[in-house]
C-alpha cells in the first residue's frame, strides 16, 4: 500500500455531507452495539471520552468497518488521527476525502 | 529446582541486556538497526538525567523510548511502576505508595499530575557502549499492580533476577538463542505481557525489538514486511481478530497470543492463513508468564521450565522457575494428575472480568463506583455472552438519587480504564440485595436483560 492517500498533501476538506454522516453513524452504532439511536449523535460532538465515550478497542472496530466499506486504510502515525476520531464530522470529512468506494 | 536461599539472592549480577556483542542488532527503529551499544549508549545518557533512587511512571509510547527509560532506571536503582491504568484517581494511589514518584514521556499527551523527568538520548556521534552493565538479581526493577479486591491497586514486585529467569524461559519455549529474531508487538509495554514478551524478551534474550506500537491493521502489515525474518508477533485475541478481519496477506513465522484465551476456530484460520505457527501464553501480573500451548495441536498447557502447579484450599498454586513465592491463581484450573506441569484452563474465578485482554476484580470496581459521593449503591455486572475475540461491556446498575448517568459516568472515567465503563449504566430505586447483602446473580442476569429490552423497545 505505498500510495496510502494519507501521502497527499491536506487538500481543503469538502463539507462533510449530512446523508454521509448520517451513513457513518449508522455504521459506528451498529458495529459498536451503543446505546443511542444514529440520529441522535451529535455530529460536533468528540467520538472518545466525554461525548459519545468511545475508547481505542471501539476506535479499531470503527477503523476495521469504515476501510472495509469505504476502501481506505488507517495509521495511527499519522499526525491527523486524533483529528479524524475528533467528531462524527471530521470522520466523514476523512472518509470523503479518502474513499475509494 | 532450587532449594537453600531465596532464588534473587543467590544468583549475583545478571546483566543490563543479553546482547553479548555491542554491534549485535537491539532493537529497529522505522526499519533501522539500532545496535546494542548504541542502546547503550543511550541509556547510559538517560540515566544522568535521572535521579538515583525513587520510583518511575513510564508513558513512553514508543517501545525504544521506553525500553532506554526503563534499563536506565534499573541502572539509577529507581523502581518503574506498572498501574493498571493511568487515570487521575490512580495517580493519586500512586502518590500515596510511593511519594515523589516522577514520569518520563516520549509525548506530551495525556500527562500525569506528578513530576517530569527529562528523557535524553546519546547525540549520533557520541560513542557507543562496549560493555553492558550488570544488576543484582535481586534489585526491584518493577511493581506491577493488580486492581486487588479491596479497591486499592496491589503491588507485586519484580525482581531483575525474576524478570530475567522469566524472559529466559520463554525464549527458549520460543526457540530464540541469541541474535536473529525481531520481535513486533500491539500490546503495550506498560502492561506486564507487553513488557515481558516485547521489551525484556528481546533485551534479555539477544533478539531485537521493534519500536514502534502496532495498533491499525494497517501498520501491523507494513511492520511484518520491514522487520527481517524470522519475526514473532505478539498479540490478544481482540487485535488478532481485528486484524484478520481487515483482510490482511502477510505472512510470517510465529504469532503469540495472550491474555484471554483463543477459540479454536480463530486459532486454525490464523495458522491458515499467515503460515505462522500460533502460540498461546498464560500468566498474570502476580507471577508473570506460567505456560505456553499451541492450540491447534493440544489445549493442554506446558508450564515453563521449572513450574509446577498444586492444589490446595481449593486454589491453585504456582511455584518454582521464575516465580519468587508461591502464588495463588485466580483461574480455575485441572491439573494433570500424572504431570504438575501440565494443565487445562476451565474457567476464570467468578469475581474476575477480563474486557478485551484487560483484567478487574468486581470487587474493585464495585469499590470505585459506591465511592462516588452520591451513589447509594451499585453494582458491577459482566453479561455471558458468547461472542469469540468480540469485546463484551459491563453493565452496571446504580441507586444514586441525586446524580444523572452522565455524571457517574464522567466521575467513573477519574478513577477505572474506560474498557470497564459500564455500557449501559442503568438507574435503578433499590438494588435487588438479600439479607445477606448479596445480590443473586440470577437477578442480575433478569435486570440486565429487562434493560436490554427496554432498549429494544425504544429503538422500534
Amino acid at each position: 500500500m505505498m500510495a496510502d492517500p494519507i501521502d497527499n498533501p491536506p487538500a481543503a476538506r469538502p463539507p462533510a455531507d449530512e446523508a454521509l454522516v448520517r451513513e457513518i453513524a449508522e455504521q459506528v452504532v451498529s458495529a459498536l452495539n451503543l446505546e443511542v439511536s444514529p440520529g441522535d449523535i451529535d455530529p460536533r460532538a468528540p467520538l472518545y471520552r466525554e461525548g459519545l465515550g468511545l475508547d481505542s478497542i471501539d476506535i479499531l472496530e470503527v477503523a476495521l468497518v469504515v476501510s472495509k466499506r469505504y476502501g481506505f486504510k488507517l495509521r495511527d502515525d499519522d499526525q491527523e488521527n486524533l483529528r479524524i476520531f475528533r467528531s462524527l464530522e471530521s470522520l466523514a470529512a476523512t472518509v470523503a476525502e479518502r474513499r475509494t468506494k | 529446582m532450587r532449594t537453600g536461599p531465596h532464588p534473587a539472592a543467590a544468583e549475583g549480577n545478571l546483566p543490563l541486556v543479553a546482547h553479548a556483542d555491542p554491534r549485535s542488532v537491539a532493537a529497529w527503529r522505522r526499519g533501522e538497526p539500532v545496535t546494542a551499544g548504541r542502546l547503550l549508549a543511550d541509556v547510559r545518557r538517560a540515566a544522568q538525567c535521572m535521579p538515583e533512587g525513587g520510583h518511575l511512571l513510564n508513558l513512553c509510547a514508543d517501545r525504544y523510548a521506553f525500553s532506554v527509560a526503563l534499563l536506565a532506571a534499573v541502572t539509577r536503582r529507581v523502581t518503574t511502576l506498572l498501574p493498571p491504568a493511568t487515570t487521575p484517581a490512580v495517580i493519586d494511589a500512586l502518590r500515596g505508595f510511593a511519594p515523589g514518584t516522577g514520569f518520563v514521556s516520549d509525548n506530551d499527551a495525556d500527562l500525569p499530575d506528578l513530576p517530569r523527568i527529562p528523557l535524553a538520548f546519546s547525540a549520533p556521534g557520541d560513542p557507543e557502549c562496549g560493555t553492558v552493565p550488570l544488576v543484582e538479581g535481586s534489585r526491584v526493577a518493577a511493581i506491577a499492580f493488580t486492581s486487588g479486591s479491596t479497591g486499592a491497586p496491589q503491588p507485586h514486585a519484580k525482581r531483575w533476577g525474576s524478570l530475567f529467569r522469566n524472559a529466559a524461559a520463554e525464549a527458549r519455549r520460543l526457540g530464540i538463542a541469541g541474535p536473529g529474531h525481531a520481535i513486533l508487538g500491539t500490546v503495550p509495554p506498560q502492561h506486564m505481557y507487553g513488557l515481558e514478551s516485547t521489551v525484556l524478551l528481546p533485551l534479555l534474550s539477544g533478539a531485537a525489538l521493534t519500536a514502534e506500537r502496532l495498533f491499525y491493521p494497517a501498520e501491523i502489515d507494513e511492520a511484518i514486511r520491514r522487520a527481517p525474518p524470522p519475526r514473532i508477533l505478539f498479540t490478544t485475541p481482540f487485535h488478532l481478530r481485528n486484524w484478520l478481519e481487515s483482510g490482511t496477506t502477510e505472512r510470517l513465522e510465529t504469532i503469540v497470543s495472550a491474555t484471554a484465551p483463543l477459540s479454536e476456530a480463530l486459532a486454525r484460520e490464523t495458522e491458515a492463513r499467515t503460515g505462522a505457527t500460533l502460540l498461546e501464553i498464560y500468566g498474570c501480573t502476580e507471577t508473570g508468564q506460567l505456560a505456553t500451548r499451541q492450540p491447534t495441536v493440544s489445549a493442554q498447557w506446558h508450564a515453563y521450565d521449572g513450574v509446577r502447579l498444586r492444589e490446595e484450599d481449593g486454589c491453585t498454586w504456582a511455584s518454582g522457575g521464575h516465580i519468587e513465592e508461591p502464588t495463588a491463581l485466580s483461574d480455575l484450573i485441572d491439573i494433570d494428575p500424572g504431570d504438575a506441569g501440565r494443565f487445562h484452563l476451565r474457567g476464570r474465578a467468578a469475581d474476575m472480568v477480563n474486557i478485551a485482554g484487560k483484567r478487574n476484580s468486581l470487587a474493585y470496581l464495585d469499590h470505585q463506583l459506591a465511592a462516588i459521593p452520591g451513589v447509594v449503591d451499585g453494582v458491577f455486572h459482566f453479561p455471558e455472552e458468547a461472542r469469540p475475540e468480540g469485546v463484551t461491556r459491563l453493565v452496571a446498575f446504580v441507586v444514586a438519587p441525586g446524580l444523572t448517568p452522565e455524571a457517574i459516568l464522567a466521575a467513573l472515567r477519574s478513577r477505572i480504564d474506560p474498557v470497564f465503563l459500564p455500557r449501559p449504566l442503568v438507574m435503578l430505586d433499590a438494588l435487588p440485595r438479600r439479607g445477606t447483602g448479596k445480590i443473586p446473580v440470577e437477578e442480575l442476569r433478569r435486570l440486565a436483560a429487562r434493560a436490554a429490552s427496554s432498549r429494544l423497545r425504544e429503538d422500534a
